[in-house]
């Protein structure tokens, strides 16, 4: 029986990151993208947790775990509004096209 | 009453005023108005309570003790600050009897001006914000004994004054501004420069006993306090006291203005809206005077001893010259202007005579020509409200026309004159008697008597060109004085005549230290002599 | 009544008509008829001097009542005080002065009828009243020079009474400025006496000087000090060379013109005098005399040939002061004083006449266009007369007295010291004054009207101008100040009032006859003999003659003036014709005001037009210059900065911006090509750091 153990875990975690970062990188759409980082902020959870069960690092892997979900959730709040925000502007949420900073 | 910080109130009133008056909003002309009259009008209240609460026996000057009302701590202390050892500033301010008759005059003068400015209409706020500063800076220079905050007074009048002329004024306003503010600053830089020697080169004795360098001025004033070789020390054989009392006399000269530094006076007169014209030759000419004799006289006076006779020979230059060129002005203002530096030339002359009658005149007569031209600008500015004109040839026979005003006028006119009755009079008869009095400028006093045939020459002449014979048609329309400009020219009017029919109030409270500054240079005299054979 | 009554009679003198003078002025716009409360305070004055003449020549004849109160103090030792000397000539100067005030004021209710500054007119009268009182009282020379700058002023307004007129804003402004010019002189020998006495009291100066105190320690400056003082005199008293003012003040209303340019304020110079007396030493006396003696004479020939019979009156004014003064130089002390308050009375009244006429012609002041008013105005015409035989010295009249005293005490000083000169100019202006007063009567009275319409027209004044002139008229006769019509010595104007003066210049520099000497009387006690029992003694024996030879002049100036005018029996025009430039010269009056005009005045204002080019110009010039040199070294500076300074900045950032053009390309503004950047780099960097 194969035991589950760490690596699983990492190669999870690096699907999941990976993934994240294909997200990120390819889609145009601001949703999308958000949704690679909430992928990648994941992919870090996991590791956390893996190392903390498997590792020798007490519960501060829960604990960053916890925390990191805190802020993901308020982080997709706010950029959710941003983008709200700027598909009112622009009726657009294309990154490509959100460029007024740009000369 | 014994604790109540008066002075400090005299002086920051007016900042409290202009607070409110930035608060307030724009269209709110009238409270801004308001506003200003009665932090003014406290100021001249406040001035009184401490007149009626004066020591006529004290004599201050160089004395720590005998200063009223003073108000004194640390305000800037800076300790073991690398080689120049501690920075020590302090908030000194305290009357005398040299100080205390200008305190009066510039809340007089002030509160007089408050009312002229009612007919201001351009950017009122702008104007009673600038206008409150202006009267802090005065007061603040007529109380401080601290060198560094009384330089602080000079300049922060400037600002002000430099937007009064320059947005509120005639047609050449920026130019006179300019040309004002430029030239104040020049001098400031000398009065700034002698400050730092003066600051390294006498040390006080704190109470702990320890040495420190000094802007104290009172303690500039004691000779035991300068160190051995301080660069204004008079122990250091290499000292450059006589630059640094040039320097510091022509900074304040500037002021006053003596000649040849006199020429922005005229312009920025004939470009100031009245009310500035009658703060500025009431009050800030005064600056100049009083700054000699409260900081050049009791610091320098082996100085003051040996140059009298300079300061006498341009008082004398100032009374002829400037009543020669006032005869020539075409203006009316420029002409009243020219009076002035006549005027303040006897000043100049009384306080070179380095005795009791001769400064006790010089310091009178600052006040009393404080409150004479004060009327002449105000006069000025009456005809020219209706007139719009200064043109002295363009009037004749107001007198049928205006006859109130005439009469005030004529009191004006004689008391500037130097008619016995008026005010004028007094303080130059006992400039004269005490310029005579004096060896050194016997001769110039002499001829600066002239000067009181040059002075009804073109007195009389102005006043016939401008208030007698035919009236001039144009001029029909013209009303006599309204009721704001009676509350401007009667208590002035009053004040004229009163001091010229009883002049001891004002003589009184000057008397002890008039003499106390007479034998101070005496004595002086003595000390230094010892040091050098001048 | 006590010394104290009489003090306080005296404030009341000196403030009621200030009170008079504040009251209208304040309430002349208001209340029409307020110049009957200054009319009202005139003639309480005038009660009130008559009680104090009364009480102080009754009661304390020979006291000098002084007292004075602190002014203002500057130490210890310097303290201002004001004070009043009363002694008899005081008292008599009060009554003058009062009296001829109420009498102008009484006048001036019809004279200046209907004008429209009425109230105004009295009110000036008023504070000159108060003036001319104070300079009467003092008792210390700095309150003198105050309240002579205050007659100075009350004189100033009321010549320029009506400014409308640019002559009389002209006449007043040269009357104060040619005061002015006297009082300079004044006020410097007041800085003198101050110095060296420090006080301004005449009793403490005397006092001083008599201990030997001098200015300066010189007899010289002591002069000096004499003539300084006396150049307040001769400003006031219109002397030559500063007499210029005076005819111009005619232009003045007429009852002022004899208040004040004739009666009291002209007489303040001779007043001044007579209480400087004491001090003048024999070199101050001769100056005092030469200028009494040619403003005797220079004015008398002017007065010949004027056709305004004010002008004529005005230089007429100048010559009898003249004369005072000259009587005061030649130390004639009393009969300078008495010629004071006689010609006071008999001036005043000629020029109220002179007034009435000028009322009664419609103001025609030309005398060539009157003649034959004798019938028109015959009680103008008596008072008018009297006035002229006491003016020209003829016997019974109290002018008469007063230059006959004069004209002796010449006679007198020439014989104890020589110069006569000033006896003989004084019988020739006796000459020139009885001529020309008389050309004066029969031009203006006797003869044929010239302007028919105007002398239709012409009646006689009511009674408040009436009954001045008839006071005056009266006044102007002997029997007021001496029984003896031909010797005022015995009167009791001189045996009891007026005291020689007191002497205190030190005796070396007097006049011999003045010196002092000491003599033991024969109980032994030594007592001070005084000039004036040598020079009375001298007086005395030149008072015959004297008087004999003023009347013999008097009596032909006036023949000469009817032989002239009123007989015709030389063609006056054709004299003047063939004297034409002396005539004109007189007609011209010496060309003073000509030269006046070209030489001081023009002077002045000359040079303050240069003074005014040369502050506007080469001052201000320096100062704009500085200014212009300032903005443009600023300018190179600036220039400088820009091109140089900035240019090396500029350069900088221009190399910055061309190296960032080239890597710009880089930065796309993509998020996620940066990413995909960072990624590739973060395996490189794996890959290369990976041991």
């Amino acid at each position: 029986m194969l035991e589950v153990g760490l690596n699983h875990f990492l190669v999870v975690s690096t699907f999941l990151f990976s993934m994240g970062i294909y997200g990120i990188v390819t889609r145009k759409n601001a949703i999308m993208v958000l949704m690679g980082v909430e992928l990648i902020l994941n992919a870090a959870n996991i590791n956390f947790i893996a190392f903390s069960r498997y590792g020798n690092f007490g519960l501060q892997g829960h604990l960053f775990a916890l925390f990191v979900i805190v802020l993901a959730a308020a982080e997709a709040a706010i950029a959710l509004a941003i983008v709200l925000n700027i598909y009112k502007t622009l009726a657009t949420v294309n990154v490509d096209e959100v460029d007024s900073l740009k000369e | 009453m014994n604790n109540f910080p008066i002075l400090s109130f005299l002086t920051f009133l007016p900042i409290l005023g202009m607070v409110i008056v930035l608060i307030l909003p724009k269209r709110q002309e009238l409270s801004i108005k308001v506003t200003t009259l009665v932090i003014t009008g406290l100021q001249l209240v406040l001035s009184i309570i401490l007149l009626m609460n004066y020591n006529y026996s004290a004599g201050g000057i160089n004395d720590a003790n005998s200063f009223q009302f003073v108000e004194k701590f640390t305000w800037i202390n800076i300790p073991g600050f690398s080689w120049i050892g501690n920075i020590k500033i302090d908030y000194f301010m305290g009357v005398d009897g040299l100080s205390t008759p200008l305190v009066l005059l510039t809340a007089i003068v002030t509160f007089i001006a408050t009312i002229s400015s009612w007919s201001i209409d351009k950017s009122l706020k702008g104007y009673f914000a600038m206008f409150l500063l202006l009267d802090t800076g005065m007061m603040g220079v007529f109380v401080a004994l601290d060198f560094f905050l009384f330089y602080i007074f000079w300049e922060l009048m400037l600002l002000p004054m430099y937007f009064l002329i320059g947005i509120w004024g005639g047609p050449r306003r920026e130019y006179a501004a300019i040309k004002f503010f430029l030239y104040t600053l020049f001098g400031s830089i000398f009065i700034l420069l002698v400050m730092i020697g003066l600051y390294f080169s006498s040390m006080e004795t704190l109470a702990n006993g320890s040495k420190v360098f000094t802007f104290n001025l009172l303690e500039l004033m004691n000779p035991n306090n300068y160190t051995a070789t301080g660069i204004l020390s008079p122990l250091n054989p290499n000292n450059l006291r006589f630059i640094a009392y040039i320097g510091l006399f022509v900074g304040f000269a500037i002021k006053i203005p003596m000649f040849p530094f006199h020429t922005w006076l005229p312009d920025a007169h004939v470009e100031a809206p009245t009310a500035i014209s009658v703060i500025l030759a009431g009050v800030l000419l005064k600056m100049g005077t009083y700054g000699i004799l409260r900081v050049s006289y009791p610091i320098f006076p082996e100085l003051t001893y040996q140059l009298s006779w300079f300061i006498a020979l341009f008082g004398m230059i100032n009374i002829i010259y400037g009543a020669f060129c006032a005869m020539a002005q075409k203006d009316f203002k420029k002409l009243i202007a020219y009076s002035s530096i006549s005027h303040m030339g006897y000043v100049l002359l009384g306080m070179s005579a380095l005795n009791t009658m001769g400064i006790s005149g010089a310091v009178l007569q600052m006040f009393n020509h404080g409150t004479i031209t004060a009327m002449l600008f105000l006069i000025v500015g009456v005809v020219y409200d209706r007139a719009h004109t200064r043109d002295l040839d363009a009037f004749g026979g107001l007198g049928k026309q205006m006859p109130i005003y005439t009469g005030f006028v004529s009191v004006a006119f004689f008391a500037a004159i130097g008619l016995p009755g008026l005010s004028g009079f007094i303080s130059e008869a006992l400039v004269f008697l005490g310029g005579f009095g004096s060896q050194t400028t016997r001769i110039l006093a002499i001829i600066s008597t002239l000067g009181i045939l040059l002075g009804a020459a073109y007195m009389l002449w102005t006043l016939q060109r401008v208030y007698l014979g035919q009236l001039n048609d144009k001029w029909k329309e013209l009303t006599d004085l309204t009721a704001r400009e009676y509350f401007m020219l009667v208590p002035l009017t009053l004040i004229v005549i009163f001091l010229g029919v009883y002049p001891s109030p004002m003589l009184n409270l000057m008397n002890a230290s008039v003499n106390h500054m007479v034998k101070l240079i005496n004595d002086a005299q003595v000390f230094y002599s010892s040091i050098h054979s001048f | 009544m006590t010394e104290n009554g009489i003090i306080n009679i005296s404030l009341a003198i000196l403030f009621l008509p200030l009170l008079g003078f504040i009251v209208t002025l304040l309430l002349g716009k208001k209340i029409k008829s307020i110049y009957l409360f200054e009319i009202l305070i005139i003639s309480v004055t005038l009660i009130a001097s008559i009680a104090v003449a009364f009480g102080k020549l009754s009661y304390f004849v020979d006291n000098k009542i002084i007292t004075e109160i602190q002014w203002f103090r500057l130490s210890d030792t310097i303290s201002i005080k004001l004070g009043f000397l009363i002694d008899n000539i005081t008292v008599l100067m009060l009554f003058v002065v009062s009296l001829i005030s109420a009498l102008v004021h009484y006048f001036s209710i019809a004279y200046m009828k209907g004008d429209e500054r009425y109230n105004r007119y009295f009110a000036y009268l008023g504070i000159f009243t108060f003036s001319m009182n104070g300079i009467v009282l003092t008792h210390n020379i700095l309150m003198m020079y105050i309240f002579w700058e205050l007659v100075g002023l009350s004189s100033y307004l009321l010549i320029g009474f009506w400014f409308e007129k640019k002559s009389a804003s002209d006449a007043g402004k040269k009357a104060f400025i040619v005061n002015r010019v006297g009082d300079i002189g004044m006020f410097a020998g007041i800085l003198i006496l101050y110095l060296t006495y420090n006080t301004f009291s005449f009793e403490q100066i005397f006092s001083s000087i008599a201990a030997g105190k001098l200015p300066f320690n010189s007899n010289f400056w002591l002069t000096i000090t004499g003539i300084l003082l006396f150049m307040g005199a001769i400003g006031k008293s219109a002397q030559f060379p500063l007499h210029v003012w005076l005819p111009d003040a005619m232009e003045g209303p007429t009852p002022v013109s004899a208040l004040i340019h004739a009666a009291t304020m002209v007489a303040a110079g001779v007043y001044l005098t007579i209480r400087i007396f004491g001090l003048l030493t024999a070199d101050a006396m001769m100056f005092v005399a030469i200028i009494g003696m040619l403003s005797a004479f220079i004015p008398a020939t002017i007065a010949l040939t004027q056709n305004d019979i004010k002008k004529v009156l005005a230089y007429s004014t100048v010559s009898q002061l003249g004369y005072m003064v000259m009587a005061l130089g030649v130390g004639a002390y009393k009969f300078a004083f008495f010629h004071l308050v006689t010609h006071a009375f008999f001036k005043a009244c000629l020029f109220l006449g002179s007034g009435s006429v000028i009322q009664a012609m419609h103001h025609e002041q030309d005398i060539r266009n009157m003649g034959g008013l004798r019938k028109k105005l015959p009680l103008t015409y008596a008072t008018f007369l009297i006035s002229s035989l006491a003016i020209s010295g003829i016997p019974l009249t109290s002018g008469f007295l007063s230059k006959d005293g004069i004209l002796a005490g010449t006679f007198a000083f020439g014989s104890l010291t020589g110069y006569w000169i000033f006896a003989v100019v004084g019988f020739l202006v006796a000459l020139l004054t009885a001529f020309y007063m008389f050309r004066l009567i029969i031009i203006t009275f006797h003869g044929e009207p010239k302007d028919l319409h105007k002398y239709e027209h012409a009646h006689e004044s009511p009674f408040v101008m009436a009954m001045p002139l008839t006071v005056l008229a009266m006044l102007s006769v002997f029997i007021w100040y001496t029984p003896n019509p031909l010797n005022a010595d015995q009167g009791w104007f001189f045996n009891k009032w007026i005291n020689s003066p007191t002497l205190s210049a030190p005796n070396e520099t007097r006049f011999n006859f003045m010196k002092s000497e000491e003599v033991k009387e024969h109980n032994s006690s030594t007592t001070e003999i005084t000039y004036s029992e040598v020079y009375t003694e001298a007086m005395h024996s030149a008072h015959y003659p004297a008087m004999f030879l003023s009347l013999f002049v008097a009596v032909a100036g006036m023949l000469t003036a009817f032989v002239f005018y009123q007989w015709k029996k030389v063609d006056v025009e054709k004299l003047a014709n063939s004297i034409k430039p002396l005539y004109n010269f007189s007609l011209n009056k010496w060309y003073i005001d000509e030269f006046y005009q070209k030489t001081f005045v023009a002077g002045t204002f000359g040079l303050s037009r240069v003074l005014g080019w040369f502050d506007f110009k080469v001052i201000d010039g320096i100062v704009n210059g500085l200014a212009e040199l300032t903005r443009k070294f600023a300018f190179f500076v600036g220039a400088f900065d820009r091109v140089v300074v900035d240019g090396l900045v500029n350069l900088t950032a221009y190399i910055s911006g061309f190296v960032g053009l080239i890597f710009r390309r880089i930065q796309t503004g993509k998020v996620q090509t940066y990413l995909v950047l960072v990624i590739f780099s973060i395996i490189i960097l794996l890959f290369l750091f990976k041991a």
